[in-house]
């Protein structure tokens, strides 16, 4: 895989979210993603960048144009420094919510996108990765 | 600073007050429109006369110090209030740059005689007005953040109408990103609007939002449970293809809410469920 772009991009507060959400579309685009696909990265992305927020308090994204066999993909990766998940096989269940919320954040992520790769430690911090390719289903 | 300057300055007060004044309204900078000369000139002495007396305390330099208290508050309310009438930054750090500059015309003047001296004092009155500079940088910032907060909030506001599209029929298409402070403001506007109307039946249309990710459609979920209990049935339009792949996907329930593609067959159901027949007239000369 190549990496063909990188950027950071922190977020600290709700209106980041807006902001995030229109950069990652203007990076979809240029690789060329179906509107489809472009909806479901931007609204995984959502997910991941809410939860950042909620349950750790912000952290940074890295924002990549990738390129594997020749077919271009937007990765986004989401570092945080907050308290973690203590069962992360749990927070992947579909309803499962210690914030009185849908608790589909995760779940619905993946399902989302092509590649998705949590790891979490308690009291470090989670990292979440994500791939949408622009051919993907 | 040497107590000496300070003393000096201060005695030529109204000379510099002057020669900053007339800097400033020259500039081609100052904008007029935004703000009288008049009361530039008031501003600009109370400021002077602080920043003067503050030179000749002990603690000339370390800007932080009890002296310069008035000289910060005066600052900030200068750049505050020009973040707020529109100036630019470029605007409005001419206010201490363009001073300095007399400043430092002021004490070569006195001086010239004194090499050592004068680099010596220039240096301490650059620091401080680089120091009051940046203050008046992140105090304009500031400013026009809180600007671009109060807009943004006026958007969500006037951005939620409530529209009356037929007796016991309310529309409200939302637009832009449905968070949480912009769905309270959308639940109180058509719950009292419901109340008001008595209507039984309010459409929400979402075409014109962008994202529905889980937290947006939880609110959608809240907004149509506090319209049941109020006594009226919602109906969600603007759903676009996209966006139902994307709820689908994120595993987000429905089932229970009327979802309609377009207001306009929204609006159909509504008529349908409140028994209202919509027909074309029959064709007819219509002699009177
Ligand atoms: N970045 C994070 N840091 C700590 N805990 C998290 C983070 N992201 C998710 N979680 C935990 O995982 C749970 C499930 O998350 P999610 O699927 O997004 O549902 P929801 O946000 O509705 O609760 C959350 O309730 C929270 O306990
Ligand atoms: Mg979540």
């Amino acid at each position: 895989m190549i990496v063909l772009s990188k950027e950071k991009f922190p977020i600290e507060k709700e209106q980041d979210v807006i902001l995030f959400r229109n950069r990652i579309k203007e990076l979809a685009t240029r690789t060329g993603m179906s509107l489809v696909n472009q909806t479901k990265l931007m609204t995984a992305a959502s997910e991941l960048v809410r939860n950042m927020l909620r349950y750790a308090g912000g952290g940074v994204t890295l924002l990549e144009i990738v390129s594997r066999s020749s077919i271009p993909g937007v990765r986004l990766t989401f570092i945080d420094e907050g308290p973690g998940i203590k069962d992360v096989h749990q927070a992947m269940k579909d309803g499962f919510s210690t914030g009185k919320s849908l608790g589909l954040g995760l779940p619905g992520a993946k399902r989302l996108v092509n590649e998705f790769d949590i790891k979490s430690e308690p009291g470090k911090g989670t990292t979440v990765t994500i791939i949408r390719w622009k051919n993907g289903l | 600073m040497n107590k000496d300057t300070a003393a000096y300055l201060k005695g030529k007060k109204k000379q510099i007050l002057e020669t900053w004044m007339g800097n400033q309204v020259k500039d081609a900078a100052l904008r007029d429109d935004l703000m009288s000369v008049a009361e530039l000139q008031q501003q600009s002495e109370e400021f002077l006369s602080a920043l003067l007396n503050a030179f000749n305390t002990p603690e000339a330099e370390d800007t932080e110090s009890a002296g310069y208290e008035p000289i910060h508050d005066i600052l900030s309310d200068i750049s505050i209030t020009r973040a707020r009438q529109g100036f630019s930054p470029r605007e409005t750090s001419t206010y201490i740059l363009s001073l300095k500059q007399v400043l430092s015309q002021e004490l070569e003047e006195q001086l010239r005689g004194n090499p050592a001296l004068l680099y010596q004092e220039l240096l301490s009155m650059n620091r401080i007005m680089d120091s009051l500079g940046m203050v008046t940088m992140e105090t304009y910032i500031k400013g026009r953040e809180e600007v671009i907060l109060r807009q943004t909030s006026e958007i969500s506001e006037i951005s939620t109408p409530v529209i009356r599209v037929w007796e016991g029929i309310l529309a409200l298409p939302i637009i832009g990103t449905l968070d949480s402070a912009r769905t309270q403001v959308v639940m109180e506007a058509l719950l009292q609007e419901i109340v008001a109307t008595s209507s039984r039946i309010a459409i929400l249309d979402i075409s014109g939002v962008p994202t529905v990710d889980s937290l947006v459609a939880q609110h959608l979920i809240k907004t149509v449970s506090a319209a049941r209990l109020m006594g009226a049935e919602c109906i969600i339009s603007g759903i676009r293809a996209e966006i139902a792949q994307t709820i689908v996907h994120l595993g987000i329930d429905l089932t229970n809410i009327y979802t309609k593609a377009t207001l306009a067959s929204a609006l159909k159901m509504a008529f349908s469920m409140l028994n209202i027949q919509v027909s074309r007239a029959p064709k007819q000369n219509l002699g009177f």
